[in-house]
């Protein structure tokens, strides 16, 4: 009998890496999990893309819901992107706070011309410094910071209209409402 | 229409496929003759169908027709020929047929080779392998089909991954999948075994040639990719414990420690059972291997694009191969007996330990691979597992691997002494540690890693050439005669086992004594590294069948004489916009002088990565010999099928080898 | 080919002998070579994001390049690898480890080869042990010696 069992353990082994392998088809290892939730948004001072006298620092919005969203002008599926954005301003639900990533200038304006500014404010970080802070390291990525300046959520890649509709807004809809 | 009658080669395939995995096996249980008999014509036909679909894909790419998406997908009208035909397998599909093809092959040749096994276990060995087989072309034909057109056709093709358009992969992948398939040859002998309860000693006889001829496929295999990745990735690192690295990695050292316990099975009848799993689970690494590769579960920088669906395919196929292989296994093996008696101290215990070694240093490596997976899977985040672990914890592992190497060879079978050995080894101990300490002294560099990896690497050579000596010795004649005394699989143990000296030498000196400069360097500027100097003659623009490349020209010399020259590229192919690096090397048996060219920074300067690389070469080197002595192992004389002379006595007079 | 190699070779001579005079040193990008060293050591342990499976040392991707221009930085103001390491994790989670931190996550990943070295030799010495003392087993029986014969007698007529 013991030996029956003792044969029986590369199976029970196999049948449990099964298990795992199964279980990370339904998982993808290029995302990584932010481990800024919960944490305060990282305070910077930008210049603003509109007016670089001007400068933007994430103490500004304090007291509201709202989003950061990293983007530049070279970045492939940010261009999916920006029109959910532009839609999503137009209803006014959130306001969104540009961080333009390394990127210049007359390419960034041009951008917004052409598809729309959804915008309420952009920050300009030229050399990425802020956007080590914040761990970003594929555009476009997307953070909602509550009224507390906490970030609630991080999302990776394009926002679309259904990670919107079944993460985030029901997400800005409840930080809002407290 | 080629590639519908390629198509239709699989199809047809298929269907032999099954006919051949269930018809042989099923004659084997009843003792059915005629059944029997069909294997063979069975294997050739399957061989004849692939190969057919396999030249119709070749065709496609060779004339390019993009209106085949795999074609489409992976070449392009630019592409040199040899790159064309190399793409097919540059992408999932094709190498899945590369796969099937040389599946089919290890077939024909088990056929070919195989008279000497009795009829039934010969047809269940065909049998399983068709059965394997059965998986592949079924995977093919659902949800990977090589042959699917594209409506309408592309203009041109979007052209194979430049990082693949290179010599190496020509040779590296087919060579591997040599290795990696060839284990099924050994995972059918296991399963018929299993299947028809013939587990003794003629059965090892007959899988340890095949086995080791795998083992030789892989051994080249990872060899050449290990040695295209050095100059091709421009960083001249040589292996980077990347997920797909690993898995090749698995199956060798599981195959390795089933070639040392396959040898004791053959001699003693000893730890059969062992032996059997071990070739079940040399095969299943294999399979794990191209599961993890185009599934999608690990990132890699060698993953196939990656679709669930096939995901879930192959995971199936997992189950029903190695779990059904294992479930066989935890059925038979109770039963198994249990073999010869030998003593604590004995070849038989040092082989036992070394293939303990081996089996945990492989599981070691299945763990660093899959833990971020694990810890993904339980909710508990991402975590990344690279080569500082794998470094940390192999080598531990694999010290006393190599220690056993210098005892197991002269240890007697049964019952050997340990005064007896401590006396004959202690001159190898004092002269190998003299060495290892004396010989990082006089290069001007002491570290206790520097030493304990010497001191192994030398522990392994002095202990081979006292045993080649005392061997050479006890015999007489000329030293032809005398070597020739001794037996080819002897031999081949010996030079596999400096193999693994020469490699370890060269990967403890090239990781303790190589050194790098990063240097801005305008046209006539020298810098200087290692003693050498290098100068920079500037860069200039060639145009290549499908790239632009920037050719830098660096003139070396010493003490003001010209050594050699070397000629770093910066590529950007056309079609895709790639950049690629091709490293300017000097390879040499002392050392590698190695630079790669990074960015320009105006003025015709450019910045460039100078290498010094003492004794990289001897790394690849390391496993060309133990390639080489495999198949002086299977080139021995009791291996012989033809013209063996009547006096050759099975078990050879020289003693025995492993 | 042979003679176009002398050429080559006869050119560069010529050029060598001009450039033995004029010879420039080129500068290294980076002066100072304890931070270099540092740099080096800690790039070679963290992992680069955007890529699929790369240390920040191998890539040469634009955030790699600039988690490295930070790494830099960072050692130039004196701070130590640990605090370097921590500053990245802060950031970007335990992901850009290469050599995972020692956690109760991470427990099984450090100690279980070890745990199996254990097992296999205690398993390994239990084995042989046991083996020893008995006795009874042979080699071969004389069945089994006989069919090898037998095997090895067919063989030898194939």
């Amino acid at each position: 009998m013991k030996s029956v069992l003792r044969a029986l353990i590369p199976l029970a082994i196999f049948l449990a890496l099964v298990g795992f392998l199964f279980k990370g088809l339904f998982l993808n290892p290029k995302e990584i999990p932010s481990p800024l939730v919960g944490k305060p948004a990282p305070q910077f001072d930008l210049p603003r893309l509109d007016n670089p006298e001007a400068t933007f620092s994430p103490k500004e919005m304090l007291g509201k819901v709202w989003m950061l969203n990293a983007w530049a002008s070279w970045c492939p599926s940010c261009v999916e992107e920006h029109p959910v954005l532009v839609e999503l301003a137009k209803t006014g639900i959130v306001p969104i706070v540009g961080l333009d990533y390394k990127d210049t200038r007359p390419e960034a304006l041009q951008w917004l011309e052409k598809g729309g500014n959804p915008y309420v404010a952009v920050a300009v970080d030229a050399d990425g410094r802020v956007g080590i802070d914040y761990g970003v390291y594929g555009v476009p990525e997307t953070y909602v910071i509550d009224k507390s300046g906490l970030i609630a959520y991080k999302q990776t890649g394009p926002l679309n209209a259904r990670n919107l509709n079944e993460t985030i807004l029901p997400l800005v809809e409840k930080l809002q409402a407290q | 229409m080629i590639p519908e009658i390629g198509h239709f080669s699989l199809i047809l395939a298929l269907l032999t496929a099954v006919l051949l995995g269930s018809i042989p096996l099923i004659g084997a249980a009843r003792g059915n003759a005629v059944w029997l008999g069909l294997a063979k014509p069975l294997v050739n036909v399957q061989f004849l169908l692939i190969a057919f679909a396999f030249i119709c894909l070749a065709y496609a790419f060779a004339t390019n027709d993009f209106s085949v998406a795999y074609v489409a997908k992976n070449s392009n009208s630019k592409l040199p020929l040899q790159f064309r035909i190399a793409a097919v397998w540059g992408g999932h599909e094709g190498s899945l047929l590369l796969w099937a093809l040389i599946l089919s092959m290890w077939t024909v040749a088990v056929g070919l080779f195989s008279k000497h096994i009795p009829d039934n276990m010969r047809a269940r060995i065909l049998g399983v392998m068709g059965l394997v087989s059965v998986g592949f072309l079924l995977f093919m034909l659902i949800a990977s089909n090589p042959f699917e057109r594209m409506i309408p056709a592309a203009l041109d093709g979007s052209d194979l991954n430049p990082l693949l358009q290179d010599p190496g992969m020509i040779f590296h992948p087919p060579m591997l999948y040599m290795g990696y398939v060839g284990f099924s040859v050994a995972f059918a002998f296991s399963i018929a075994a299993l299947l028809g309860g013939q587990l003794d000693a003629a059965w090892a006889r007959w899988s340890r040639p095949w086995t080791t001829l795998a083992w030789v496929f892989l051994t080249i295999g990872i060899m050449l990719g290990s040695n295209w990745a050095y100059y091709e990735l421009g960083w001249g690192g040589w292996w980077f414990w990347d997920a797909v690295e690993n898995a090749s990695f698995m199956p060798w050292l599981v195959g390795t420690a089933l070639i040392h316990s396959l040898a004791v099975t053959e001699k003693r009848g000893s730890f059969k059972a062992w032996t059997v799993l071990l070739a079940i689970c040399a095969f299943s690494l294999s399979l794990l291997g191209t599961f993890l590769v185009r599934s999608g579960v690990i990132t890699s920088v060698h993953a196939f694009a990656t679709d669930p669906r096939r995901g879930v395919f192959i995971l199936a196929f997992l189950v029903v191969v190695i779990g059904g292989s294992l479930a066989l296994y935890a059925w038979r093996a109770p039963k198994i007996g249990r073999g010869g008696q030998f003593d604590v101290v004995s070849r038989e215990s040092f082989l036992l330990a070394n293939n303990v070694l081996l089996a945990v240093a492989a599981m070691a490596v299945l763990l660093g691979t899959l833990y971020p997976l694990f810890v993904d899977a339980l909710g508990y985040g991402k975590i990344s597992v690279g080569p500082p672990y794998f470094d940390a914890v192999f080598a531990p592992l694999m010290a006393p691997a190599l220690f056993l190497m210098g005892v197991g060879p002269i240890a007697r079978w049964k019952e050997s002494s340990l005064p007896e050995l401590a006396t004959r080894l202690r001159w190898a101990l004092a002269i190998s540690l003299i060495l290892a300490i004396a010989l990082p002294f006089a290069l001007g560099n002491f570290t206790a890693w520097i030493g304990f990896g010497l001191f192994l690497a030398f522990w392994v050579f002095v202990t081979s050439f006292e045993l080649i000596y005392k061997r050479l010795a006890k015999s007489t004649g000329s030293l032809m005669a005398r070597i020739q005394a001794n037996s080819r699989s002897w031999w081949g143990m010996v030079i596999a086992h400096l193999g693994i000296a020469v490699f370890t030498l060269g990967v403890t000196i090239v990781k303790g004594y190589e050194s790098e400069i990063a240097v801005k360097m305008a046209p006539g500027e020298v810098a200087h590294l290692a003693g050498y100097d290098f100068t920079f003659d500037g860069v200039k623009a060639v145009q290549g069948p499908n790239f632009e490349a920037s050719v830098g020209q660096i003139h070396v010399s010493k003490n003001g004489k010209l050594r050699t020259v070397l000629e770093p590229q910066k590529r950007i192919y056309t079609v895709s916009g790639m950049p690629m690096t091709e490293a300017g090397i000097s390879p040499h048996f002392i050392h590698d002088l190695y630079a790669s060219l990074g960015e320009p920074l105006g003025d015709g300067a450019w910045s460039v990565r100078i290498y010094h690389k003492p004794m990289v070469e001897w790394i690849w080197f390391g496993c060309l010999m133990m390639g080489f002595g495999g198949i002086l192992a299977i080139a021995d004389k009791r291996y012989r099928l033809r013209n063996r002379s009547k006096n050759d006595t099975p078990s050879n007079t020289s003693g025995a080898a492993v | 080919m042979i003679i176009s190699n002398f050429y080559r070779l006869a050119i560069i001579a010529f050029l060598m002998q001009w450039t033995l005079v004029h010879a420039q040193e080129a500068q290294p990008l980076q002066t100072n070579s304890a931070v270099e060293a540092q740099v080096q050591r800690l790039s070679e342990e963290l992992r680069c994001l955007v890529c699929q499976n790369q240390t920040l040392a191998d890539s040469h991707a634009g955030l790699a390049e600039d988690l490295k221009q930070e790494i830099r930085d960072m050692a130039n103001k004196g701070m130590t690898d640990q605090a370097i390491i921590d500053y990245l994790v802060a950031r970007y989670g335990d992901f850009v480890r290469y050599r995972p931190a020692l956690n109760s996550t991470t427990l099984i990943l450090w100690l279980g080869p070890f745990v199996l070295l254990l097992a296999g030799g205690i398993g390994l010495i239990f084995m042989l042990r046991r083996r020893q003392k008995i006795s009874t087993d042979q080699p071969l029986s004389n069945d089994e010696a006989r069919r090898v014969k037998e095997l090895l007698d067919l063989d030898r007529k194939a």
